[in-house]
């Protein structure tokens, strides 16, 4: 069988199915389909970051001709979204976690929902939301997380501004430090950050022949369609939702986003409604990535052995708590980096303020430490005068060994060959360009969850099934966001029924018609719903094995698929085809379908107390080398080259898991020297992508990506999740590999010029290089 | 409102516009050529490109009767299943669309450099691209099958 002797697709670099349709134009996105008679509609958005609502006249924009309706919270009737966060719901309370679906008396960021219009045209809408007049008093509002945190801060809750608190503690890290030859303390600060995805939010919602409502929108989560109903006060099944393909998400489409104001609009008027964002609407509306501040501080051993760790860290959760207390779990669990120390205390925090809401974003929670940690792995091995690579390999944990957090690392734990082959692809080094312009290298190692945390008993169902013809159709409620969920799906059941591709159907995304897979979101879809595949077509693969071994009077374990064709070994010329084996099982009355689900390895709650405990099923290793060059007098920086070396676990399709690494790169680029949604005052300054800027195709050099299978991850043949991790690593290298060229030690991301070229004047005796 | 008519991936279209309608908007709304993509509206991630008697221009910053008279391509107009561009086709090949969001763009802004530029080096091809946003592929499978395509292009009339 395959398994054993080698793979026949999996592995390769089979074409994905959805990218023809992609490159011909054909596909329709969430905002590519119109349905007959369908309204148009626009969310009216606050203008303050804080303030009560007086009145909300509606009239002059009802009494514009076109226009269907103007909605606002008395108008929905269960105006509450949760987000359930196991840990801190029962520890601080339920309504920490909420959000209002549109604002009722109160506004805490500027651009949140106050109501909504539908009119026949799109200018109508328009020209509508311009028209409903919000009357506010503006309250006191809170702008910085650490002011936030403070006793007379403007509390956003009546209970405070606190939303989560985690801790972690492991050994004395007292006594740590009183071990330790050399201390290094720093204050590491990282930004708002935009998914800007090409694709704004949108989506198309429709009242079906069956009362159903059913919503066509961008998201990495059908499960949405519960929110819909709750907040409609209708049953779970009244609602469906829909995702086509998805023009990218990286988060931005985990959170709720147009499907309950589209669910609630299908109900009121009982018409097809459209609504997509602008991009100015898509930067000014929920989620961005937390700003963090990260107060670190290591300390070492003269031969530059870890011995503690003490660590603070505040997230800006902005108005509401979204995903806030989850994200901040990840970080402080991934706040110690891969790195053996004995003592360690981690207290982390995440705070209201009246800036835009934080959640979700590619690197959920471990990206932010990691530039913490990995500028603080740089900045120790400097201070030693040791080798930083050298200095790495000595303290990266093994194959078991703990984390801070107690979690055993149970599988392949690869991290000093990705830095080493990372570290030695870069080359011989560049020359400088010209006067004033320096080189220099870097390096950043990280460990990166994937798979939801194991207290959420997670799980993915799929079912495949053998079609008359003898094709083959898949179905799973998988939501494909660009990285080539559905395609990989595809090649896993290809490989085990010894189909070729295009004899495979997939239908994903639909919580109505295919079996529920959970979210495109923690890097899971691979590992889950290929696990979910994986088992299903393992079934019926059983019995078209049993099927043909009865036809041909020979013992099913000696069947080989291939081609198409069933046959036994050794002998191919006594063969069925699938058509003929489709017939013999209606024949025989056994099913030609298998549906499977894939439950993960459950654990138990971690201990809140010192935060020991399994959280997280499986971690994905890699390390990033870059050189950049540095313009000593602008303070640019250009990055030349980068190398990005992962083990994941079993490469499913090459392309795609190339096209995870580059495309992570990409934005961690981004993250490091360009993007920051800049926010004074609640007020967003950079609301269109000439000003928030994420890279282009002259900003991004050539990838090296460097792929090992150590065949031990949690997926299909040992596959481990790559999407998320592919983005961590990239700034603390370029952070790094900029210390390197000019000697200067920039800790806030991104490094813009500006910040280099101070952080310069500040740091003016530069360090030995 | 005012009658227009240009050509439309090699058929005619006519259609009424007002003066203020973009050229995005009359092809997608009223043209149902939803192959063109809309990011931002002003010009700055390049989705909804297209090739306007020869150049790449974004057609959320053109008035539609702008194209009166004129030739429009989109990304159909290129190929498709059964006649695909070796754009087309290398992109699939090399694993260059991923989300792909950004590909319609992307595939018309190369069509037009190429036919320009038919022996462009890389660092030609990603200025050629510089206006075109991708959020997803880092840009190097969408080089890597730019040039792999130019050298088919090229071997053709050679």
């Amino acid at each position: 069988m395959s398994t054993t002797s080698g793979f026949r697709i999996v592995g390769d670099r089979a074409p994905r199915p959805d990218a023809r349709d992609k490159v011909y134009g054909l596909l329709r996105y969430a905002d590519d389909f119109a349905l007959a008679g369908m309204l148009h509609a626009k969310v009216v958005r606050a203008t303050r970051p804080s303030a009560r609502i007086l009145k909300i006249d509606g009239s002059r924009a009802e009494a514009l001709p076109g226009v269907t309706c103007v909605l606002t919270a008395r108008d929905v009737p269960h105006n509450v979204l949760f987000s359930d966060v196991p840990g801190q719901t029962t520890a601080i309370g339920p309504l920490r976690a909420r959000t209002q679906v549109l604002a009722g008396d109160t506004v805490r960021y500027l651009g949140e929902a106050v109501a909504l219009v539908a009119a026949e045209t799109e200018e109508a809408a328009e020209e509508a939301a311009r028209l409903v007049v919000v009357e506010y008093e503006d309250r006191p509002g809170v702008f910085d997380p650490e002011e936030a945190l403070r006793p007379d801060a403007p509390p956003l809750e009546p209970t405070g501004n606190v939303i989560s608190r985690w801790k972690i503690r492991k050994g004395d890290v007292e006594a740590g430090f009183r071990e330790a030859d050399v201390v290094v303390a720093e204050t590491y600060r990282t930004g708002f950050i935009d998914h800007a995805f090409i694709e704004p939010e949108a989506g198309v919602g429709w009242l079906d022949e069956n009362g159903v409502i059913t919503l066509r929108v961008a998201t990495q989560v059908i499960e949405h369609f519960r929110d819909v109903a709750n907040v409609l006060g209708l049953p779970h099944s009244r609602v469906r939702i829909i995702a086509p393909y998805i023009g990218g998400g990286f988060g931005g489409k985990e959170d709720v986003t147009v499907e309950v104001f589209l669910g609630l609009l299908v109900w009121k008027t009982r018409r097809p409604v459209r609504l997509c964002y602008s991009r100015e609407e898509s930067i000014l509306s929920p989620t961005k990535r937390h700003p963090f501040v990260m107060k670190y501080t290591h300390g070492a051993r003269r031969d530059g052995t870890l011995v503690a760790l003490q660590v603070e860290l505040i997230a800006d959760a902005g108005g509401y708590a979204y995903l806030s207390p989850l994200t901040l779990l990840y970080a402080m669990v991934h706040a110690a980096g891969p790195y053996r120390i004995p003592h360690v205390k981690v207290d982390g925090v995440a705070v209201l303020t009246n800036n835009p809401p934080t959640s979700a974003f590619r690197g959920f929670g471990s990206a932010q430490p990691a530039f913490a940690y990995e500028s603080q792995m740089d900045a120790l091995a400097r201070a030693l005068a040791l080798d930083p690579l050298a200095f790495r390999e000595r303290n990266y944990l093994r194959k078991g060994e703990r984390l801070a957090s107690g979690q055993e690392l149970e599988t392949a734990v690869l991290l000093p060959e990705t830095a080493a082959r990372a570290w030695h692809a870069l080359g011989p080094p560049r020359t400088p360009s010209g006067p004033g312009k320096r080189i220099g290298r870097g390096v950043a190692s990280a460990l990166t969850a994937y798979g939801r945390i194991v207290w959420l008993h997670d799980w993915s169902s799929a079912w495949v099934e053998l079609q008359m013809d003898g094709t083959v159709l898949v179905r799973t409620g998988v939501p494909d966001i660009g990285g080539g969920q559905a395609a990989s799906l595809v090649q896993i059941t290809a490989e085990i029924l010894g189909l070729a591709q295009d004899e495979i159907t997939i239908h994903i995304g639909d919580s109505a018609l295919t079996p529920l897979a959970g979210t495109t979101t923690a890097t899971r879809q691979l590992y889950m719903s290929g696990s979910a595949v994986h088992k299903a077509a393992s079934e019926l693969r059983a019995t078209l094995l049993q099927q043909t071994g009865e036809l041909l009077n020979v013992p099913p374990e000696t069947i080989v698929l291939a081609d198409g064709l069933a046959y036994a070994e050794g002998n191919p010329q006594r063969k069925l085809s699938f058509k003929e084996l489709a017939a013999a099982c209606a024949r025989a009355h056994r099913p030609r379908s298998a549906f499977a689900i894939y439950q993960a390895p459950a654990g138990q709650v971690m201990d809140f107390e010192t935060g020991q405990g399994k959280v997280f099923p499986d971690f994905t290793f890699g390390s990033q080398a870059v050189e950049v060059e540095v313009d000593e007098d602008t303070g640019e920086v250009q990055v030349l080259r980068v190398v990005a070396c992962y083990d994941v676990g079993k490469v499913i399709n090459r392309n795609s898991v190339e096209g995870q690494v580059e495309g992570g790169v990409a934005m961690g680029i981004g993250y490091a020297l360009l993007e920051e949604d800049r926010v004074a005052a609640g007020l967003t300054l950079t609301p269109n992508l000439m000003t928030y800027l994420i890279p282009t195709a002259l900003d991004v050099p050539d990838v090296t990506a460097i792929i090992l299978e150590s065949g031990e991850g949690m997926g299909p043949w040992g596959a481990r999740g790559i999407g998320e991790p592919a983005l961590v690593p990239t700034a603390p290298a370029i952070a790094n590999a900029v210390f390197d060229a000019v000697g200067v030690r920039v800790t806030r991301l991104p490094i813009t010029p500006e910040r280099l070229w101070r952080a310069g004047q500040e740091q003016p005796a530069r360090r030995a290089r | 409102m005012r009658p227009i008519e240009f050509t439309l991936n090699g058929a005619r279209a006519r259609v009424t516009v007002e003066p203020h309608e973009t050229l995005l908007w009359v092809l997608r709304q009223r043209l149902a050529a939803t192959e063109v993509k809309s990011g931002c509206e002003r010009g700055d991630c390049g989705a909804c490109a297209v090739v306007l008697d020869g150049r790449a221009i974004n057609s959320c910053l053109a008035l539609a009767v702008q194209a009166e008279g004129k030739s429009v391509l989109t990304v159909r107009g290129l190929g498709g299943p059964e006649a695909p561009h070796p754009l087309q086709a290398t992109f699939v090949e090399l694993g260059a669309a991923q989300c792909g969001i950004c590909i319609p763009g992307m595939l018309v802004s190369l069509y037009a450099f190429l036919q320009e530029h038919p022996r462009a080096t890389r660092g030609e091809i990603r200025e050629a691209i510089g206006g075109n946003l991708c959020r997803c592929t880092g840009y190097q499978k969408i080089v890597d099958a730019a040039e792999a395509a130019a050298r088919r292009l090229v071997g053709a009339t050679e």
